[in-house]
């Protein structure tokens, strides 16, 4: 990452060099294929070779073969390789994607999940041979549940969404238990979008609240709203704007009122650890987002995980099966999985959840414990509000200001409107122009109440340098804009391929390679 | 201990003067004092690399994995030979490391692997359009019925007694959430009963759903369940193990609209049961109320060719509320093993898998039926997983006496299906050989001889 970039004037090549292998380099692997070409050797036919037909009726056959690709072992590594070669990713540099915590990704971690005892246990085992790996979870769910504050943790959920989900389906198991049947669950205007979208699959209504002048949730506004049909309050908090909302102990008062329960929603969890609780704010339900908080590399979009951590009285309704203690014949603890939860809401996917990406957290936390946890909070809180300070000074902010002047915690939001209406560029623009100088663009757009947002999260895992880099590149950026707006519009120019014709894409779509 | 930062103390009072703060104390000022916690975490203190590495690898020995034993245990994750050329490829942190390609400009790799993961789902389950890929099996069973929800809006949904039992009852959580009904469809002899079918059916029918081959092994006739459900415009979602679709005929091809499945046995790893991948491929009229990421070709402003992700005005980073499914992610890394591992085999490579994992699993069923006190729970065909029955014995006491051997005999049906208490799923894949199938057969007959000399009367019934 340096503060110069590639300008138009000069040759704008794509990733590859010359025309040839450019074009090379975009071939799919079905336009690799040749046909007798294989990689694969099939074990040696060791029992009799029956006609197919005896062992499978004709008209449950196959009569076209899928298309597949044929191509050779080392034309196939070099075809992925290459492509590998057209990603971004954490290990080259800064990733400021607010929301998202691009957190530094630990080594050990792969080695860990690879060891054939993990790599290799069949979800199925009988949990007398499975003891090992029933531990690391019951010691991950009591881990998550001292983060979080509360007691009960339910490690199935595959991602933050279905973590989202399982909490808005427990709150209905909740009520209804309760006889008592509602029907709306309130969300603020600055919640992830995948929180409205949760409450519509649960089968809820979606009422939004609004925004105060400082960012936090208005207070009168969940007042007004908060009423015998509301089953829960979906938060963030620190909220999506990286601001810790001070009255959450009146919101939980007012949420608790009505009977209703109140969600955390653990996007933002890197900013508080070992610091404050959900559970001590007055949260009923916590998800965690394994891949953010703790570790789990992000793999291109997946995969991830995002337990729950739920109070008492949420507890019965946990998901089926439950990791479980007890005390063994010999005397020491024995592990189980427990099926019998008559109130359970059920099962939310197959088998215990992504036990691999258990023994990456768990190997995270251990590694850092109590104190580690804390200081990575710390750090993260404190780079996010130092790269703020250098995002404040002149040349940047009277075109980037910032959304809500306070201290922020582990992320903030800018606006590009000013930037927009004096230099003609917009904050596509800008995140477009910064691909040129090697950094990832923040998560731009979002939140949505704020007019050309970026959200820009540093993580506590960079050097003071790198961030003192993005702001210059940043200003370097609006100086350039200044003179000549069109570089940042008709950005970027050193990425294999330019702007691409997204409208096209959506308009006729092209979703598999013709065969 | 290590929190992966970098910050100096030196760091820390240049970065402070800078923010114009006294202390990192000072910037959690916003979070009242009555809610901060007065003490440390009751967590160990944190540990050196090594140190972890050690505890680590002392809990993994605690378990028995396929690596430690002879393992016939399927039951909707199988142990397949993952190649090493997977290992390589998803290590990479190119891959391994980035977030979802919101900036396709540099996320090109990711995109098109999802273009081609999409292209090689379509081929394999003979429908036009997949996705980038969902969580994992049972819950893309959920999210199939949601989507027949939104498009017939019907209040019932029929699901064979053949379906996965995690898939069964992911759907009963998921449909009480938005509002359908789930009902069980009968087995006869071994596969989905169509006269049940034909009696359940009505112009209420959102869905029905069914898997192939089913949990018992079988392979269903899905054509004549298909066409019994389509006559009352039912949706149709049938859940396959992608491996025997190289010889079994696509549901695509048999008018099924939306097949989803557990994608594990294309070359991700056991893993405790995930993370794996989910597919979800559907026709083309289901396109606009699909879930989830999905990469389409375009062109950038040179006229080049590249991927974005397209079509998101179905989801919930843009439709909020009005989404079709609040999924935030595909499962791109263990996609990307599955297409690597499709490449590997290749066209005939499926093929000839399928083939030999039909003909092993013959061999195996004929020689473990032939054994004295064992007979088969159906005479359905089969492809890689087939029921017998232990009439008589404590299946459990048998397993265990073939655990002691070293060999894993398979599902405990009593676990899930008490109609088959006496019930053991066996599972194959290419690892497991003739001279492993042989063992088994002469384990099993010394158990169950062992079993009924020890039994005392009335222990199994």
């Amino acid at each position: 990452m340096s503060a110069t970039a590639p300008r138009p004037a000069a040759s704008a090549p794509g990733a590859g060099g010359s025309a040839i292998s450019a074009a090379d380099d975009t071939l799919t692997i079905y336009e690799r294929s040749q046909p007798g070409r294989r990689a694969f050797v099939a074990p040696v036919l060791d029992v009799p070779e029956r006609p197919l037909d005896e062992l499978l009726p004709a008209r449950f056959q196959r009569t076209r073969a899928a298309q597949l690709p044929e191509v050779s072992e080392p034309e196939l590594i070099r075809h992925y390789h290459r492509l590998s070669k057209r990603n971004f990713d954490l290990d080259t540099g800064f990733y400021p994607l607010g929301s998202c915590t691009m957190k530094h990704n630990p080594k050990l971690h792969e080695r860990v999940a690879a060891l054939p005892g993990n790599a290799r246990l069949h979800p199925l085992q009988d949990v007398k041979r499975a003891q090992g790996a029933l531990e690391l979870m019951w010691n991950l769910q009591e881990s998550l549940g001292e983060i979080a504050g509360l007691p009960h943790v339910s490690l199935q959920p595959s991602a933050g969404s279905h973590g989202e989900l399982a909490g808005v389906l427990l709150t209905r198991a909740y009520h209804e238990d309760r006889g008592e049947h509602r029907t709306k669950v309130l969300t603020p205007d600055t919640a992830h979008g995948t929180n409205p979208a949760t409450v519509t699959m649960a089968g809820y209504e979606v009422v939004k609240v609004g925004t105060n002048a400082d960012g936090g949730v208005d207070v009168d506004d969940l007042r007004a709203k908060a009423d015998e049909q509301v089953a829960c309050l979906m938060l963030t908090n620190p909220s999506t704007l990286g601001l810790f909302d001070p009255n959450i102990a009146e919101i939980a008062e007012i949420v608790h009122g009505v009977g209703a329960t109140l969600y955390y929603d653990g996007a933002n969890l890197n900013a508080i650890m070992g610091i404050t609780r959900p559970g001590d704010m007055g949260f009923d339900i916590v998800h965690f987002n394994l891949h953010k908080s703790f570790t789990q590399p992000h793999g291109g979009g997946g995969p991830g995980a995002g337990p729950i951590a739920v109070s008492e009285r949420i507890e019965p309704y946990l998901p089926r099966p439950q990791v479980v203690r007890r005390d063994g014949a010999s005397g020491g603890p024995e592990f189980d999985l427990d099926e019998d939860r008559p109130k359970s809401i059920g099962k939310l996917r197959g088998f215990q959840g992504n036990y691999g990406v258990f023994v990456r957290s768990y190997a995270y936390i251990r590694s850092l414990g109590s104190e580690g946890l804390r200081e990575a909070s710390e750090v993260a809180v404190l780079n996010a509000n130092y790269l703020l300070a250098l995002l404040k000074r002149e040349g940047i902010a009277e075109y980037l200001p910032v959304a809500y002047d306070r201290v922020c915690m582990h992320e903030f939001v800018l606006s590009g409107a000013p930037m927009k209406r004096e230099l003609g560029i917009r904050t596509l623009d800008l995140a477009k122009r910064l691909l040129d100088f090697g950094v990832h663009p923040p998560t731009v757009y979002f939140p949505l109440l704020v007019d050309e947002a970026l959200l820009i999260e540093p993580t506590e895992t960079e050097t003071k340098e790198t961030l003192d880099r993005f702001a210059e590149i940043v200003a370097a950026i609006l100086r350039e804009a200044v003179d000549d707006p069109e570089i940042a519009r008709n950005a970027p120019y050193s990425t294999p391929v330019r702007r691409l014709d997204e409208a096209r894409a959506a308009k006729t779509p092209v979703l598999r390679q013709p065969l | 201990m290590s929190t992966y930062t970098s910050a100096t103390d030196a760091d820390r009072r240049a970065m402070l003067d800078e923010i114009g703060a006294m202390s990192i104390e000072q910037l959690f000022a916003d979070i009242p004092g009555a809610l901060r916690l007065d003490r440390p975490l009751a967590l160990p203190a944190g540990m050196a690399e090594q140190e972890v590495y050690e505890h680590l690898k002392e809990l993994a020995a605690r378990n028995v994995s396929a690596e430690d034993e002879v393992s016939f245990l399927g039951a909707g994750m199988y142990d397949h030979y993952v190649p090493s050329l997977v290992d390589t490829l998803l290590s990479r942190s190119e891959f391994l490391t980035p977030y979802t390609p919101y900036q396709p400009e540099i996320s090109q790799g990711g995109l098109q692997v999802m273009f081609e993961y999409q292209t090689a789902i379509s081929e394999l389950t003979g429908l036009p359009v997949s996705n980038a890929s969902v969580y994992e099996g049972p819950s893309a069973v959920g999210a199939a019925a949601y989507l027949a929800k939104l498009a017939n809006g019907r209040p019932r949904v029929l699901a064979s007694r053949g379906v996965h039992p995690h898939s069964r009852e992911t759907l009963t959580t998921l449909a009480r959430g938005y509002g359908q009904t789930v009902e069980e469809l009968p087995l006869a002899g071994g596969a989905t009963d169509l006269d049940a079918l034909v009696a359940a059916l009505g112009d209420d029918v959102s869905a029905v759903v069914l898997q192939q081959p089913n949990f018992l092994g079988t392979v269903e006739d899905v054509a004549a369940l298909t066409a019994a459900a389509k006559a009352v415009g039912a949706v149709v979602i049938c859940a396959c193990d992608p491996i025997p679709l190289g010889i079994l005929e696509p549901p695509g091809a048999q008018g099924v609209d939306i097949c989803v499945g557990e994608g594990q046995t294309l070359g991700n790893r056991l893993d405790y049961g995930g993370p794996s991948f989910g597919f979800f491929a559907a026709s083309q009229e289901h396109l606009r109320r699909m879930p989830g990421r999905i990469a389409g070709q375009t062109v950038d402003v040179d006229s080049k060719r590249g991927y974005v992700l397209t079509l998101q005005t179905r989801e919930q980073h843009i439709r909020r509320e009005k989404a079709t499914s609040n999924i935030c992610t595909a499962q791109a890394l263990n996609a990307l093993a599955g297409v690597v591992y499709l490449g590997w085999l290749g066209r005939q490579g499926l093929v000839e898998l399928g083939e030999l994992l039909l003909r092993r699993t013959a061999y195996a069923r004929e020689t473990l039926c032939a054994l004295d006190g064992v007979e088969p729970l159906h005479e359905q065909p089969v492809v890689r997983e087939f029921a017998l029955r232990l009439p008589g014995v404590d299946v459990d006491a048998v397993v265990e006496r073939l655990a002691a051997e070293g060999i894993n005999a398979g599902y405990r049906l009593g676990r899930t299906y008490p109609e088959y208490a006496d019930g053991l799923l066996v599972a194959l894949t290419e690892r497991r050989t003739r001279a492993q199938i042989d063992r088994f057969g002469e384990a099993l007959g010394s158990a169950l001889a062992a079993e009924r000399g020890a039994a005392p009367a009335g222990v199994g019934a």
